[in-house]
């Protein structure tokens, strides 16, 4: 078992490597919160197909990473409240915002984006009021 | 062959989540705890996706098309603007209750427990408000 940081180096590697080879094969950005809120739009054009296929392999990797070693064991809150606040929080706020941890974060900031740096501190920012906020409740 | 790379790509963002544990909530909210047990896991993810993500641009500033066809993207708009940052102080506000951001919810769908589908639902309810508001504020304006 590798120590934490490799692991998540590794796995950001993989994940800055899926973003280039979308942006160089396709000249597109991966932005998840933008492939799956236009997903859902009915038309058939080929960029609609193209975001269903990304979304499919992101769904698909459990599946191909299972037969080589143990998925994560997930912890997260029990409380439906909280889980249907933030979902509805977390929705509407990256389509608002145009991008979230993806979009923004991995894509935007790359490329030195202004906006995507911007919304980075932006939910950065937030985020961290929001556990501290929590932590003292 | 432009089907083939978003599926590549997607599988690959997704081994990248599962590999580096950001598919789990706790590990992601424990980032943003920087006041409390701060597990800096994410910066190390981060990190390492910027930098690949930044040769991706810088490559493909000296080309003038995709490889599979079509334009690449637009230069980024300068404009700071009302609804970027409201949009993403709510975004991180969810992102810090739960520790589930987009990404996450869909790769870890497939092996999570019953909270990460209600938060899917939830969050499509949350993009399908959102597109309701822009209407109404496209309407509002003619």
């Amino acid at each position: 078992m590798n120590p934490d940081w490799v692991n998540a180096t590794l796995g950001g590697l993989m994940i800055g490597a899926s973003a280039a080879l979308l942006l160089l094969g396709n000249g597109r950005v991966a932005g998840i919160s933008g492939i799956l809120g236009n997903a859902f739009k009915a038309n058939r054009s080929p960029a609609q197909v193209e975001r269903l296929m990304f979304l499919i392999g992101l769904l698909a990797a459990p599946l191909v990473y299972w037969p080589f070693a143990p998925l994560p064991a997930l912890s997260m809150t029990t409380s439906i409240p909280l889980i249907l606040v933030a979902g509805l929080l977390v929705g509407f706020g990256v389509r608002m915002g145009s991008g979230c941890t993806s979009g923004h974060g991995v894509c935007g900031s790359a490329r030195l984006s202004r906006r995507s740096i911007v919304a980075m501190i932006t939910f950065m920012a937030t985020g961290i009021a929001t556990v501290a906020a929590m932590n003292l409740l | 062959m432009r089907n083939l790379t978003s599926l590549v790509s997607g599988l690959l963002f997704g081994l990248g989540l599962i590999i580096s544990d950001m598919v789990n909530p706790e590990r992601v909210r424990a980032f943003l705890d920087i006041f409390g047990a701060w597990d800096p896991t994410l910066a190390f993810v981060m990190g390492g996706a910027i930098v690949v993500s930044a040769l991706g641009w810088i490559i493909a500033r000296r080309r003038s098309a995709a490889l599979f066809g079509g334009a690449m993207p637009p230069a980024p708009s300068p404009e700071i603007d009302g609804e970027l940052i409201a949009g993403s102080a709510l975004f991180g506000i969810g992102w810090g209750m739960i520790g589930l951001c987009p990404g996450p919810v869909i790769a870890a769908l497939a092996f999570a427990p019953w909270q990460v589908p209600v938060f899917l639902l939830a969050m499509l309810l949350g993009m399908w408000l959102n597109s309701q508001r822009q209407t109404l504020m496209i309407r509002a304006r003619t």
